[in-house]
């Protein structure tokens, strides 16, 4: 079942065009949306390779430490991605990781629930805001810009003045004790593959404590979620029914309602999509740091859209990849750590932010034009 | 009688006191055209909505196939087999023809519970599809911004047709088309026809409707002006029983007149 030879047989199939010049191999990639992603992706690692080659940044620990960073910054952007597909924002995921965290932490710590239990209570709270979120979007046609900002400002302060009236502070710690025996926990809080690192380190191939384990003990749980997260989106917006139907919403909601696609539908289920994506952000935070904080998560929402974007998705929504986001975000997880092997001071790390994006979007641009352009 | 395909009866609308549609009647066979006339603000958008099922007529019946039908919604007229294609086509510019043809109704395959999108067979079927109207996609992956507007209409046509139309309703195919696209689309149109399907087709064209037509209903403010076999009716009539005909005649007057006072 080669595609390829597929094609080859349809083609000749039919009368050729003798205007048309033949579509290249190349032409075809540069048509995919997450290739600028891909191309800067390789640029920055080129970049450390040679500026900080000698440097710890590409050991084991240290390439676990910017993956790890990139990974929780991955998850919440591909969730990002598929809704800005759908033709959406969602500027409350950064305040939905401060309520999420919360969400687990108080019923855990003030309550006495078992772990467990207030993890699902903070994904069904996460469904109840996303769904929230979606049906005014759908029912009042409002731009998702501004119902989300409100939605933004709202999460945040219940957060903060929940967590206070509860606890009296803004912080809710003593949540390690808990992870253990917990039969949900683990799924957010295990390291994956110890015995690999375990035996590099008995091959003296990585670098290792004092006491003989190795410094690097496991991929972190942020970098298998990322990963399966992106396999998984991928595979829905290319292979499944609700993927075109992604697609189709987000490229023009009216068309794709008179042929049947239940773009309502799609477009609350992918905002209850972010606020889960927050969700699982949070749950992996709070049970790595072993406690909540309700400042937790902000401006989380600005940086998730902007490795969207970077990743090839269109504000005007239609256009876009989950993978391409996963690049986003893995660039600027890897600067942003690989910025300490530098001699730059990280103050700058905010300025190359800003300027990736705004080359992103140029770009995003010019590709779209090109797609949309007319024979 | 029932020889019909499809029968609008006495069909009439009112929003509030304002009467948009009024006594409208249309009656159609397998493999006919009719086309409908009318200048801009005639009726014709309320008429295509109710046929689509969009709007309920307040008066009058439709009849499909022999048996008395109400249209509750859009599905109702899609599921009779009464396939409307808007001006806006439904179609995304940034999607792949594929995606496109099959928007909404995804072939699948696998178990059940993990059915894919069988993009193979999509792409084979729509390829296919678009090969017998003579438009080659090249590649079926590639966007639909890339086509042409004609390409576009035919698209939209093909993929009402592969999904069941037997009345097909045609809102303004032509107008944003220049001359060799429209003769594109309309031959498209005639041969879809003769394959067996019903036609109406809507324009204020009646240069593009004259020669598919083989019948033709003129709308004026919302009543319908009557209906025409071909035979019976020549385009400088049609053109003139138009609104935009009495109109065209007065401004040949008037530029006449201007023509024959010298001003600067």
């Amino acid at each position: 079942m080669s595609t390829k030879s597929k094609s080859i047989e349809t083609k000749t199939d039919f009368n050729q065009d003798e205007r048309l010049k033949k579509v290249s191999k190349l032409r075809l990639l540069l048509n995919r949306p997450e290739l600028g992603a891909l191309g800067g992706a390789i640029l920055v690692f080129i970049f450390f390779g040679i500026v900080a080659g000698d440097t710890g940044m590409f050991s084991a620990y240290g390439v676990l430490n910017f993956l790890d960073v990139s990974a929780n910054l991955g998850i919440i952007a591909i969730a990002a991605a598929m809704l800005m597909i759908g033709g959406e924002f969602d500027l409350s995921i950064g305040s939905m990781i401060g309520f999420a965290g919360i969400c687990i932490a108080i019923p855990a710590i003030y309550w006495g629930w078992p772990l467990w239990m207030s993890i699902i209570f903070a994904f069904s709270m996460a469904v109840l805001v996303g769904y929230f979120n979606g049906i005014l979007v759908v029912r009042t046609g409002l731009p998702s810009f501004i119902v989300t900002l409100a939605m933004l400002f709202i999460l945040r302060g219940a957060t903060l003045a929940i967590t206070r009236l509860i606890t009296g502070r803004t912080q809710v710690p003593g949540l390690r004790v808990l992870i253990e025996d917990d039969p949900l926990a683990w799924i957010f809080a295990t390291d994956t593959f110890k015995w690999v690192f375990t035996w590099l380190g008995s091959m003296n191939l990585i670098a290792l404590r004092t006491d003989g384990t190795p410094l690097a003990t496991g991929i972190p749980p942020s970098v298998i979620w990322f990963i399966a997260l992106a396999i998984i989106t991928t595979w829905i917006l290319m292979k499944t029914r609700y993927g075109n139907w992604i697609f189709a919403s987000g490229g023009d909601k009216n068309g794709a309602n008179n042929v049947g696609v239940p773009v309502g539908r799609v477009k609350i289920s992918l905002f209850i999509g972010t606020a889960v994506a927050a969700t699982i952000f949070a749950t992996i935070q709070v049970l790595d740091a072993g406690s909540a904080d309700t400042m937790r998560g902000t401006l989380k929402e600005l940086e998730a859209i902007a490795a969207a974007v970077v990743g090839g998705c269109l504000l005007t929504g239609g256009y876009g990849s989950a993978i391409g986001a996963a690049f986003g975000a893995l660039i600027f997880g890897t600067v942003s750590m690989g910025i300490f092997y530098t001699d730059v001071d990280t103050d700058w790390f905010k300025v190359f932010l800003g300027a990736m994006m705004l080359i992103a979007v140029i770009f995003n641009n010019y590709i779209r034009r090109k797609v949309t352009e007319s024979k | 009688m029932s020889d019909y395909l499809v029968q609008f009866n006495n069909i009439s609308k009112f929003f509030g006191k304002v009467i948009a549609l009024k006594d409208v009647t249309m009656k159609l066979k397998k493999g006919e055209i009719m086309c409908l006339l009318g200048d801009n603000g005639a009726g014709k958008s309320t008429l295509i909505k109710t046929l689509a099922g969009v709007y309920r007529p307040d008066e009058g019946e439709i009849i499909v196939e022999g048996k008395k039908t109400i249209f509750d919604s859009p599905k109702d007229a899609l599921d009779m087999g009464i396939a409307t294609v808007y001006q806006d086509l439904a179609l995304v510019s940034l999607m792949s023809v594929t995606r496109n043809f099959f928007m909404g109704r995804e072939p699948m395959k696998g178990p059940p519970f993990f059915k894919t999108f069988d993009i193979e067979k999509a792409n084979k079927i729509a390829a296919e599809r678009m090969g017998q109207i003579g438009i080659d996609v090249r590649d079926p992956s590639q966007a639909v911004g890339t086509m042409s507007g004609g390409e576009r209409q035919c698209l939209a046509i093909s993929r009402a047709i592969y999904f069941g139309a037997k009345v097909l309703v045609l809102d303004e195919p032509t107008s944003a088309l220049g001359v060799h696209q429209a003769s594109v689309v309309l031959k498209y149109i005639v041969k879809a026809a003769s394959q067996g399907l019903a036609v109406i087709l809507i324009t204020h064209n009646v240069h593009h409707a004259y020669p598919v037509g083989n019948s033709f209903t003129v709308l004026n403010r919302g009543k319908s002006l009557g209906t025409y076999e071909k035979k019976d009716i020549s385009r400088e009539k049609l053109l003139s029983m138009m609104a935009g005909g009495e109109e065209l005649n007065k401004l040949e007057v008037e530029l006449r007149e201007m023509n024959r006072s010298p001003t600067n």
